[in-house]
């Protein structure tokens, strides 16, 4: 079931928490809503729902309008962040409380109650909790019995509000693992809400951007990381090294520092964007930059090498990222206080008067000296 | 460096002695003799006496019209105080927080005062009073305004002990039935009520003493007509006034009766309320 958000706009008192939204959610794709808290997404997951009432705008199930509907009558799934599960319920009682509030004429026999409870709780893995109460359960497990109540009316719909913000980092890769492998299973439609950007990245279809209650961009993930259309997004969307200077006859400076750039420029003023591994770390510096940079702190936790590494001679509002891999780590051997150099292979600039960041890229030739190379 | 245990204001031996033997002088003083008085002055003249004066006439009209005014002012109170818990715990509206000053006001005026302002509204020189009387309708001085002035006193009892705690258990849980297609009526039997049943329980008790102890706005609105509108409390004055001390006491330990059932019923709620908020540790296997 399609979900259409036409111009959907929302205040609280002076606050503008949705500003004419618009969005599709095709047939059985899984959407995530990424942006800082306070960006209104929760607000429009709620608004989808029915929880929430829009000032304006319209909400569309597969082109049925159901702006005016109940929360009753909408059907859909909903999973709070919290849980929200009945507290003084049993696991198996919260699960059948969807099927147990149905009027007298469509209640399922309670047989077939049990038996359908039976079903979802061997589904998310928690059968021998069926007795226990909310108290009882670790929060991985209350997560998996609120997605089974919810899944309880077989909705066409699942929305999910910060689904895994409360769990441990282990716990949270396993259930979004399974979310996906269900959600491909019973091929319903989802938008779940997340402030997690790589939460968002690994579970969507689509992912759509928001921010002071607009929405930025909806692209896949890797359009989405590959070509962000505001700096907004870029910004958000991991750790990025910024170089700000004058532009002067194609050199950007700042400082002892500088870059030069193969291809023109408009703006006077100007940030250059680096993601952590758009940029090689070298002995020495290199015909088109010369960045000069001190090791600051080595983290060898994960796939790659994490350098933290602060600028010399110039300077940088946040502490600059590298990554490097574990052979170039055991070649190396950098140690915190080594002074190296950074080159840019790519990087993003912003120009006045555009939202677009524009790439920017060195050709092969102009670097890699071989000698150089760490 | 200079190294010293810190000291609690408990740790030294003499404050807490001083504390716990003033604390026990009061108790005794203060709470233990007059009810021990209250039960040997009843009992002074025998059982024979005690049970005669109990059924007297006019004290068990009086027991009569004392439980009567209850059986109407708690159940009145309760539906009030749900509803009013649930409007300010579940809706924003403009005056709410005004609403949660005013349910105190009860409790803020003294009882003597309120029953006067009954008395100068609903009398039959009243503004409404003498409205109502123009049709032969009479308030004040009977049973309709006993019961008026006990609900004003005893309503913000169950209003005050459920907000806070539906305020803390939030709106979620009902946000998650509606979803899963509850009707409002299913909601609040399903979802809200057993949530709050325990602290509703503990309003209703200390309703129902209320309402059955209550005196000074009583005594301003009943008339203390023996037989017709004297309760259980108005009804020990006017027997140690007419010099009846045993029958004044008798009926008193009524009252006290009361007093301490609602006192251990009121402990067993509190014990429920713990357990429902602790976690059922006991009940949990290690799987």
């Amino acid at each position: 079931m399609s979900i259409s958000i036409e111009g959907i706009t929302k205040r609280f008192g002076s606050f503008q928490a949705l500003d004419n939204i618009s969005l599709e959610v095709p047939d059985g794709k899984l959407i995530g809503l990424l942006g800082p808290s306070g960006s209104g997404k929760t607000t429009l997951l709620r608004i989808i729902a029915g929880l929430e009432t829009a000032d304006s705008g319209r909400i569309l199930f597969q082109g049925e309008d159901v702006t005016r509907l109940h929360v009753r009558e909408r059907r859909v799934g909903f999973v709070f962040q919290h849980y929200a599960l009945f507290r003084h319920m049993t696991v198996a009682q919260n699960v059948a409380f969807g099927l147990e509030v149905l009027p007298a004429k469509e209640r399922p026999k309670a047989a077939e109650i049990r038996q359908r409870v039976d079903t979802l709780l061997e589904m998310v893995q928690l059968g021998h909790l069926a007795n226990r109460y909310p108290a009882q359960l670790s929060g991985g497990q209350k997560q998996r019995i609120a997605l089974a109540r919810a899944l309880s009316m077989k909705p066409q719909i699942l929305l999910l509000d910060e689904p895994f913000g409360a769990l441990d980092a282990k716990v949270r890769k396993d259930l979004r693992r399974w979310l996906r492998t269900l959600h491909d299973e019973f091929h319903f439609t989802s938008v779940f809400v997340t402030h997690d950007q790589e939460e968002a990245l690994e579970l969507s279809d689509q992912v759509a951007v928001m921010s002071a209650g607009k929405i930025e961009q909806v692209d896949s993930p890797q359009r989405l990381y590959a070509e962000p259309g505001s700096r907004f997004v870029f910004d958000f969307l991991g750790h990025v090294n910024v170089f700000d200077g004058r532009l002067e006859e194609q050199v950007v400076r700042q400082g002892e520092a500088w870059v030069r750039l193969g291809e023109p420029v408009t703006s006077k003023e100007l940030q250059l964007y680096m993601r952590s591994h758009e940029v090689r770390l070298q002995s020495m510096s290199e015909a088109h930059a010369h960045l000069p940079l001190r090791i600051e702190s080595v983290s060898l936790v994960g796939a790659e090498v994490r350098l933290e590494l602060s600028p010399i001679g110039w300077e940088s509002a946040e502490p600059w990222e590298v990554g490097i891999t574990h052979a170039q780590f055991n070649n190396w051997q950098p140690k915190r206080g080594d002074q190296c150099y950074a080159v840019p292979r790519v990087a993003h600039v912003i120009e006045e008067g555009s939202g677009a960041p524009r790439t920017l890229r060195w050709q092969a030739g102009e670097m890699d000296d071989p000698a150089a190379m760490i | 460096m200079h190294q010293r245990r810190t000291m609690r204001a408990g740790d030294q031996p003499w404050v807490k002695w001083t504390l716990i033997g003033l604390a026990l002088a009061l108790t005794i003083t203060m709470l233990v003799m007059p009810l021990v008085i209250i039960f040997t002055q009843a009992f002074s003249g025998g059982l024979q006496t005690y049970l005669g004066n109990l059924t007297d006439s006019y004290t068990l009209h009086a027991i009569g019209l004392t439980l009567f005014v209850a059986a109407l002012t708690v159940p009145i109170n309760l539906v009030f105080g749900v509803f009013l818990a649930w409007l300010v715990t579940r809706f924003e509206f403009p005056g709410r927080k005004a609403l949660i000053t005013l349910i105190d006001i009860p409790f803020a005026v003294s009882p003597v005062v309120a029953g006067l302002l009954y008395l100068l509204l609903y009398g039959s020189n009243g503004w409404l009073g003498s409205w109502l009387a123009d049709r032969d309708v009479q308030l004040m001085f009977s049973w309709p305004g006993i019961v008026m002035v006990t609900v004003f006193v005893t309503c913000p009892f169950v209003a005050r002990e459920l907000i806070p705690l539906m305020q803390q258990q939030g709106r979620e849980e009902e946000e998650a039935g509606v979803v899963l297609g509850a009707t409002g009526w299913q909601l609040f039997r399903r979802v809200t009520l057993p949530n709050i049943q325990w602290a509703l329980l503990y309003g209703v008790v200390l309703t129902n003493a209320r309402a059955v102890g209550e005196f000074g706005a009583v005594s301003v609105v009943s008339g203390n007509i023996r037989g017709e509108t004297n309760t259980l409390a108005l009804h020990v004055e006017l027997l140690y006034q007419d010099y009846n001390v045993v029958g004044a006491f008798a009926s008193a330990s009524l009252l006290a009766g009361i007093a301490l059932i609602t006192i251990v019923v009121k402990s067993f709620v509190e014990w429920r309320q713990a357990r429902q908020r602790a976690p059922l540790d006991d009940q949990s296997d290690n799987r």
